[in-house]
């Protein structure tokens, strides 16, 4: 194998630009293909805006074996060379630079639209459509099984539940399915389209907003870029602090899923219980900072409210008690052979099928992956605190929710240790202009997975581009295979052992 | 059975008192914003200059707070003007009522044409995310588990809206999704009520002014009860909806 053209790096580290390789399509491809031959996984794959108005397509690739990045960089104005035929990993990622950019990826088998809107290059659709033509969000080639006895079941947008709205399409024999098609784009708000020229004052709230239940995930991705470009670190006793509300979002979140997948298969104690603790979670995230969401409380420089002592010793306090009636309640699924018989083997994501689709989070880690963002690219108080990574092989229901039982434990450990003892100092710092003509990668592993921000300056040092890339990005492919062979009536169960942000995939 | 049994016990009962009794809310919890009349016309209008959503306006040197727009944030610009209570009880019948003003004119009353008295004892809602970001989803959500027991009230989210006496809206409302929520507004028999939960779905929120969005439910559904927030805290909603089925929630707080 050839030596790598791409740059390395670490993640937070602030490159030059200029110094980004710059390869044909061709040269692009095969950088992109040998690094993820080679073990590397594609973390975010975009267009930019490029002299002469052509397309910059960046890769970026997650070397988690040694805990480092690569990038590197190509130029296209019309085509090139689709990388899905042989990298199945970057199959949304080519949907999305043809939507947005109206860059053809030629040869991508499955080429459609994911969210519905005009291209950011006026003039440009890579489906030929005109600037009068309605684009009307779920109105494409759907997929389609032909057969006597084969018929299609779609749903949504509009679903029978409190949830955000997208819409699915089955091909099924009798109550078998045979494939899923999933299609989002009705929450695009257009939050990408609303960061360059920024960073704006109100820039931090479209962060904490995208994906609202990962309010801390993704503003703390944010500060970090923002931190990185303007070299103005947060102080220690910020970084706790953040890696206490990320870990209470994330005991809030896997504590409301492991009811909600109780409530899908008829356990109501489960059900019932998880729905008050997991209020519970979000009430310590309330203490801290006054918003149930940590709306607030990650800020440029470092974080907004204190956790003095009485506050950090009610917290410990509530997290303990909180803590214990969640085992409680949780263990009683792994003890009822009616809940098990439910979860396992259904919703079946091999290891092999979840490392080629590039999974990122609890889905990845339930079918065997170790990757975590905590454990494979330690950013803030991950760098002293290390968070052992959850895994379990079976790749079904169960592994998925016992991942996340397997993470709340892990998480309460980390909150006791943090608690117990907090650095002193300063909450927050000034954060400066931002360098320009630069490039960031910022990660952290939310509560469903891999959040990768990339901010790219201009010569005045505000965004170019900002690309976010929600772990529901990665993750939405892995849900359509695990419904593969399934019946459609364990679709809500299967659909809940993932719970993927809509909007955080439509922006 | 025995474990169940065991574990429900030791679950104890978590349903709170609600509208009875002294809501508990986090010490730094974010309520209806309070204008200072002190505040001179200069802090007025750099407060309005420095609101990244719009909120604040000065109009004939008296300034306003729009609750609509506001997102609660905890760095509010308007400091010296903006005061953060700790009332949750947001609810309005009017958009206009959202905005905080000095002097405050006196609320608008609720609908007359009938229909509350036709949903005091039985209100089913069909929930509709038009763009939500699932914050106000979630705190919707959470007034049916034990805690809150929204069911009491009589009150209970439904899946279909033939079943349903109107919709509680969430989000901006993207383009994507206004044929949908048109759509799902029609399907409800009428007569029907709309709600309005959230910064988003009553202004747009910080998506305010975004082409890809409608700025809120307002110009795509005629909206009855406006409940703001980002997000409103499940208090906030829930005393919202108790207005519908006309129970007061406790005045004297």
């Amino acid at each position: 194998m050839s030596e790598s053209g791409l740059l390395r790096l670490r993640c937070g580290e602030v490159v030059d630009r200029a110094a980004v390789p710059r390869f044909s399509v061709e040269t692009f491809r095969a950088e992109v293909l040998q690094a993820v031959a080679g073990g590397a996984r594609v973390a975010a794959l975009f267009g930019a805006p490029a002299p002469g108005g052509a397309v910059r397509l960046t890769a970026v690739l997650a070397h988690e074996e040694e805990g480092g990045l690569s990038v590197g960089t190509a130029d296209a104005a019309e085509r090139y060379p689709a990388l899905t035929p042989d990298c199945p990993q970057a199959h949304w990622f080519e949907r999305e630079i043809a939507e947005q950019w109206g860059l053809v990826p030629e040869g991508h088998p499955w080429l459609k639209p994911i969210r519905f809107h005009r291209s950011f290059r006026p003039g440009r659709d890579a489906w030929g459509r005109g600037g009068e033509d309605p684009i009307l969000p779920s109105v494409t080639d759907f997929y389609r099984v032909e057969g006597e006895e084969i018929h299609e079941v779609a749903v949504g947008p509009v679903h029978a539940g409190v949830i955000e709205p997208g819409h699915f399409r089955f091909q099924c024999h009798g109550e078998r399915v045979l494939h899923l098609e999933i299609s989002l784009g009705f929450q695009h708000r257009g939050v990408e389209q609303g960061l360059p020229g920024g960073p704006l004052p109100g820039s931090i709230h479209l962060m904490e907003t995208l994906a609202g239940d990962t309010s801390i995930g993704h503003a703390t991705a944010y500060c970090q870029a923002l931190e990185a470009l303007s070299a103005s670190p947060p102080p220690a006793r910020a970084e706790a602090v953040r890696g206490i509300a990320l870990e209470l979002e994330r005991l809030a979140n896997h504590t409301g899923d492991l009811g909600a997948l109780a409530g899908d298969v008829g356990y109501l104690p489960t059900a019932a219980y998880c729905g008050r603790l997991r209020g519970d979670f979000l009430n310590m995230t309330a203490l801290l900072c006054g918003s149930r969401f940590g709306r607030g409380l990650v800020r440029p420089g470092g974080v907004a409210f204190d956790l003095e002592p009485a506050r950090a010793a009610e917290l410990s306090e509530r997290l303990e008690r909180t803590f214990t009636d969640t085992a409680g309640a949780v263990n009683l699924l792994w003890e009822s052979s009616s809940v098990l018989a439910r979860f396992e083997e259904t919703g079946l994501v091999p290891r092999e099928t979840a490392e080629s689709l590039g999974l990122v989070g609890v889905a990845a880690r339930a079918s065997g992956l170790t990757r975590d963002v905590r454990f494979d690219f330690p950013g803030g108080i991950y760098r002293l605190a290390h968070i052992p990574v959850s895994t379990w092989q079976s790749g079904d229901v169960f592994a998925r929710a016992y991942v996340r039982w397997l993470e709340i434990q892990r998480s309460v450990e980390f909150l006791r240790d943090q608690l117990a003892a907090l650095p002193t100092g300063t909450l927050r710092g000034e954060v400066g202009r931002l360098a320009a003509d630069r490039l960031v990668v910022s990660l952290v592993e939310g509560w469903r997975g891999e959040i990768c921000h990339v901010a790219l300056t201009d010569a005045e040092g505000r965004f170019e581009r900002y690309k976010v890339v929600d772990p529901s990005f990665h993750n939405w492919m892995g849900l359509a295979m695990a419904l593969r062979d399934q019946e459609i009536s364990d679709f809500p169960l299967c659909n809940k052992s993932f719970n993927l942000s809509y909007c955080g995939h439509d922006l | 059975m025995l474990k169940e049994l065991i574990a429900r016990l030791r679950q104890g009962y978590r349903t709170i008192p609600y509208p009875q009794g002294e809501p508990v809310l986090p010490d730094r919890f974010r309520g209806r914003p309070e204008l200072s009349p002190a505040a001179d016309e200069a802090v007025c209008r750099a407060a309005a200059a420095a609101c990244p959503m719009g909120a604040v306006t000065v109009e004939a040197g008296r300034p306003a707070l729009d609750m609509g727009r506001c997102l609660f944030c905890a760095d509010c610009p308007a400091d010296g003007l903006v005061r953060f209570s700790r009332e949750h009880r947001l609810a309005a019948w009017s958009r206009e009522d959202l905005r905080v003003r000095i002097p405050q004119p006196a609320p608008a009353p609720p609908p007359a044409d009938g229909r509350l008295r036709l949903f005091r004892r039985s209100l089913k809602l069909r929930q509709v995310s038009a763009g939500g970001c699932n914050a106000c989803e979630a705190d919707v959500n959470v007034l049916s588990t034990i805690v809150f027991d929204l069911g009491r009230f009589g009150i209970q989210m439904v899946a279909s809206p033939r079943h349903a006496d109107g919709l509680l809206v969430t989000g901006p409302v993207p383009e994507n999704m206004r044929l949908a929520l048109e759509k799902t507004y029609l399907a409800v028999p009428p007569p029907r009520i709309v709600i309005a939960v959230g910064a988003c779905a009553v202004s747009g929120g910080p998506y305010r002014g975004h082409p890809e969005v409608h700025g809120g439910s307002g110009g795509i559904v005629p909206v009855d009860l406006f409940i703001p927030g980002c997000p409103p805290h499940p208090l906030t909603i829930l005393d919202g909806l108790l207005r519908l089925v006309a129970r007061e929630s406790r005045r004297d707080a």
